[in-house]
């Protein structure tokens, strides 16, 4: 199993090969839907000018998500009403509804992984390449075991969107992945998604 | 029959979010010995096993999507005089404060969470009928929205697919949506799927077949032997854990037919992902048993 801590380079990003297996420590963001959106119509491509709260939230995540790490998370936190967040239950969620985002977030604030289920699509294959990022596959629904790898809750922002669609700043060690997507334009959900295909077509001559 | 049910409405949905069913896991241990050794399907079933004993060890949501919740009440012969609504949605912004759920009612136009879980009255989701003699029984499933989203609904003949109105229709719809859905739906997965009705009818049937013993097979053998070759025929596909390929794509098929207009004949595919999260609460008397 590979160790990575962020932040991490591009020459990590590059060693890096579909299939490895990884474990990730160090200080990452969850973002789901509401945050990608949010992200890409408030900064990226904005319609108007971002309020001062919103270029705050940017300056204070922009240094974590520089060589950093997004997980597609939205969690189960205790804690709400005291303050004392603790993360309970944290497994990943579909990337895929990401896709008409991720490409743009991950050139805009040179992320060098995202972290999530399900695989993405050839915009974000496509950012790997240029970034370097890579797509790292969490298991779905192992909510209860990454859990107890999220040692602390740094932060919060955006929590008027929920709980679950926050941006939340944690701390983890030894995060369980594998590698599905690398920024050599290798893919595995496309690899498995063309062989079950040829095998489909053979159950439905 | 007491008159205050929240609190076993309370634990029916702590045991369903945490304590996953031990059928379901017993697939599963047999889904891992089959996958190869250091292979990705097999670190993911691994995984996925060493997460349900610490969520029932814990007492923690299996996962952390703990989806819609849909309750199934089978409402005794002579109704009592008690508020079955309320007592549910009050169990379930408890349960949601004792983070057991996730809260994951949202307004539909501004996705502004309530915070309780509690939304209009189709959230939670409460179905009921009426039963032939003295016992309330109350089924909760919950269903993750990574699963949920991969659910299908076929109109046959569907000529793309060579699928006509007859069980092989049938046989090859369900295969497509087995496919389409690849790993997304947290597979190795489970399909309940709903043969006839109406779009509506057909699509809630598909989840209400989820509620069969995981080890029994459909009374009827033409839908039993489809069963049985449907999940054959999708772990062929090779999708595998998570998607990462390997053989196990599909643990187990439901099928129920019920009865549509001669003009459609719908197929619907329910995707239940790997945390099969279901249980029941039987109230007889003063007794309330779970399983």
């Amino acid at each position: 199993m590979i160790e990575l801590k962020t932040l991490i380079s591009d020459a990590e990003i590059r060693a890096l090969k579909v299939g490895d297996t990884v474990s990730l420590s160090g200080v990452m963001i969850t973002g789901r839907d509401a945050v990608h959106k949010w992200l890409v119509e408030t900064f990226i491509h904005p319609a108007k000018t971002p309020s001062e709260a919103d270029l705050a939230v940017y300056q204070a995540i922009q240094p974590v998500l520089n060589g950093g790490l997004i997980y597609h998370c939205g969690p189960v936190v205790s804690g709400l009403e005291s303050g004392q967040y603790h993360f309970i239950a944290a497994g990943p969620t579909t990337s895929m509804r990401e896709e008409p985002y991720q490409a743009d977030v991950l050139r805009q604030f040179n992320v060098k992984g995202v972290i999530g289920k399900g695989g993405m699509g050839n915009n974000s294959l496509r950012a790997c390449q240029e970034v370097p990022a890579v797509y790292f596959h969490a298991v779905g629904g192992a909510a209860a075991l990454i859990a107890q790898t999220v040692k602390k809750v740094m932060g919060v922002y955006k929590l008027e969107f929920g709980a679950p669609e926050a941006i939340w700043v944690i701390e983890v060690e030894h995060l369980p992945v594998v590698v599905t997507m690398d920024c050599h334009g290798q893919s595995l959900h496309d690899a498995v998604r063309e062989k079950s295909k040829k095998a489909l077509e053979r159950l439905l001559v | 029959m007491k008159k205050d049910l929240s609190p076993e409405i309370l634990e029916l949905i702590r045991l369903t979010s945490t304590d996953l069913p031990g059928p379901v896991e017993k697939r599963l241990r047999a889904a891992k010995a089959a996958e190869e050794d250091g292979s990705a399907a097999r670190h993911a079933l691994d995984a996925i096993l060493t997460n349900v004993e610490i969520s029932r060890r814990d007492s923690t949501p299996i996962c952390q999507d703990t989806g819609t919740p849909i309750f199934f009440v089978r409402l005794p012969r002579e109704i009592p005089p008690f508020d079955l609504v309320e007592q549910i949605r009050a169990a379930v912004a408890q349960a949601t404060r004792r983070n057991y759920l996730r809260p994951n009612a949202v307004e539909p136009l501004t996705g502004k969470n309530t915070g309780d879980n509690l939304g209009d009255e189709y959230y939670p989701s409460i179905h009921f009928t009426q039963g032939e003699d003295d016992t309330l029984t109350i089924d909760l499933i919950l269903k993750g929205g990574g699963c949920e989203n991969v659910g299908a609904q076929y109109s046959l003949p569907e000529p793309s697919l060579k699928a006509g109105r007859d069980l092989e229709g049938v046989r090859r719809a369900v295969l497509d949506a087995v496919h389409k859905a690849q790993g997304e739906g947290c597979a190795p997965g489970f399909l309940g799927v709903a043969i006839g009705g109406d779009r509506g009818t057909s699509y809630a049937a598909s989840k209400q077949v989820f509620l069969r013993d995981l080890d029994d097979e459909s009374p009827d053998t033409r839908l039993a032997r489809l069963e049985e070759r449907i999940t054959r025929e999708a772990n062929e596909l090779g999708i595998g854990p998570m998607g990462f390929g390997g053989k196990a794509t599909v643990l187990g098929t439901k099928i129920t037919a019920t009865h549509r207009i001669p003009a459609s004949y719908f197929v619907t595919i329910s995707y239940m992902c790997w945390a099969y999260r279901r249980r029941r609460m039987i109230v007889t008397g003063d007794e309330v048993t779970y399983r």
